[in-house]
């Protein structure tokens, strides 16, 4: 049974069609990526799963059950880190905890031994104005982990950062992933990104958006501590193919 | 709602909150330290100035042996406050009275009606354009209704202070409730967080530098709105002494009352902004935990 199925979507605002029958899945321990153009409603997808917007019709499956708004199954990533500018990065990490009734002190010492292994350690008592772009996406996904919810969802988590960062946050994104295989929806416009990230990639069409491609990514894991593979470089033009003539393996 | 927006950025316009704070955890001390200095600096040009007006002042009317009745020369104005002292502090307490006690309720009834109004969409757009208008009201005509009103007691005053002070306070904390990061209150929400919850942990620290430029603002005006209170009807106060001294043509009688005013103001937004860098941080990135 699939972690999370998402069932034939529909969703409009007002006039204007968002989703048309989207559909997809995701494993367990699996990172699938949703590439599309930008527009498409990548984000209000996410959006749709955190409840946040409802859709039309469709259904969202987590185990095979319908996901209700109690349900605490999904932990978002903003686009940029969203970091309360008043709170010090320990406090920022420990957001979801507290909003879910975690004691202040409680989840400040559950979190803090998991600093080192974000990077963060001996930056706890900093506020986010006073560390690196990279180190505050990385408090940020911190702070999204550390309510532990089943599937975790990213979304463009690297998109506001510099070339270099981002390498060096997507290495330090697959060794976190080759160690927790954490399930993960990972939304990007980035081709690369997506083929060195994930493990299957879903390719959306315009609006109104639906899945025209799905590829599976079978290469050996660690993919970025080594030059741009031929089957990588073969993958990712087979995705550009499909972005701009917009024509998948799926009706 | 374009006035509304207009008026809104009125207060941006002043002051241009942020949460400061220096970017480098190194070198913190440096640039406290310069930050000392160049408002030592800031404070010394200031008096030089200060001395130099009233050096021209006085020499003005020396030269050209300008009538005391008119214009007194600024060294008479300081032996006026010093010979009216007794009676010059006993009638700042009423005024400082009655600027604390309205800018307080002020204080607290713009908070309250923030709160609702940023929680109910239909009340902004139904209370915003009233209170737009009361601020139309010009205060030399409403004074002195509001004492015919209300009487010679604390009330007139403390009613008065609080209309010329809420308005900018109310509109610094909704424009800055609505600066709040839009992802941040998704992520709240993804988190589980109610309406309720957000205000509190994400929508009041986000205003709190909006409504300190907003408080500053209205401490300025409420010791004039106090003063004007007086003006209209009271037993004490330095507005009597002001309107007293007018009406026995003492000219340096007046001024040294006006002196006080300012000393009061001044000493309101000191506290004002001691308060916001206790509350919001200072510029050396240290902050309350809210």
């Amino acid at each position: 049974m699939s972690e999370l199925a998402i069932v034939d979507l529909h969703l409009s605002f007002g006039e204007s069609q968002i989703a048309c029958g989207l559909s997809l899945n995701v494993e367990p321990g699996e990172v699938v990526s949703v590439l599309g153009p930008s527009g498409c409603g990548k984000s209000t997808l996410l959006k749709v799963l955190t409840g946040e917007v409802h859709a039309q019709s469709g259904e969202v499956l987590f185990r095979g059950r319908k996901v209700t708004q109690d349900d605490a199954v999904f932990a978002l990533m903003p686009q940029r880190d969203a970091l309360m500018p008043w709170r010090s990065i320990l406090d920022n990490a420990i957001l979801g905890l507290e909003v879910n009734g975690v004691a202040r002190k409680a989840a400040r010492s559950s979190v803090l031994p998991t600093m080192r292994e974000f990077g963060l350690e001996g930056f706890e008592h900093h506020y986010p104005e006073q560390i690196s772009g990279g180190m505050r996406q990385r408090a940020a996904l911190l702070r999204t982990i550390a309510v532990e919810r089943p599937i975790i969802l990213l979304d463009e988590p690297l998109g506001a950062l510099d070339a270099l960062t981002r390498i060096q946050m997507q290495r330090w994104f697959e060794r976190r992933w080759m160690e927790k295989s954490w399930t993960a929806i990972l939304i990007t416009h980035d081709v690369r990104e997506a083929v060195t990230l994930s493990d299957r990639v879903y390719v959306l069409s315009r609006r109104p958006t639906k899945v025209i491609h799905e590829i599976k990514i079978a290469l050996p894991r660690p993919r970025t501590d080594k030059p741009v593979s031929v089957q990588a470089s073969e993958y990712e033009t087979e995705i550009l193919d499909i972005l701009v003539s917009e024509r998948g393996n799926l009706p | 709602m374009n006035g509304w927006k207009r008026l809104s950025s009125f207060v941006s316009t002043v002051q241009k909150p942020k949460y400061p704070g220096s970017a480098k955890p190194s070198g913190q001390e440096d640039s406290l330290q310069h930050q000392a200095s160049f408002d030592a600096a800031q404070v010394a040009s200031a008096l030089v100035g200060l001395a130099l007006l009233a050096v021209l002042w006085e020499a003005y009317v020396r030269l050209l042996d300008v009538s005391a009745l008119i214009l007194p020369t600024p060294s008479r104005v300081l032996s006026q406050i010093v010979a009216n002292w007794d009676l010059l502090i006993r009638n700042s307490g009423p005024t400082l009275q009655a600027t604390v006690a309205g800018f307080l309720v002020s204080l607290s009834l713009s908070f309250f009606l923030s709160v609702l109004l940023d929680l109910f969409a239909w009340l902004r757009r139904a209370v915003v354009p009233i209170l737009v208008v009361s601020q139309t009201l010009p205060l030399t005509a409403i004074a002195p209704l509001v004492v015919l009103w209300f009487g010679f007691g604390l009330m007139p005053k403390v009613i008065l202070v609080a209309l010329v002070t809420f308005f900018p306070m109310l509109v610094a904390l909704l424009q800055g409730y609505e600066a709040t990061d839009r992802e941040l209150t998704s992520l709240l929400r993804s988190f589980g967080a109610n309406r309720w919850r957000i205000f509190w942990i994400a929508r009041v620290p986000t205003a709190l530098p909006y409504f300190f430029a907003g408080l500053r603002i209205s401490i300025t005006y409420a010791v004039v709105a106090a003063i004007f209170a007086e003006y209209s009807g009271a037993r004490a106060g330095l507005g009597i002494v002001i309107l007293n001294a007018k009406n026995s043509f003492r000219p340096d009688l007046m001024l040294a009352a006006v002196v006080c005013c300012s000393v009061l103001t001044l000493l309101l937004y000191a506290i004002c902004a001691l308060a916001q860098s206790l509350l919001v941080g200072d510029r050396s990135g240290r902050r309350l935990h809210v």
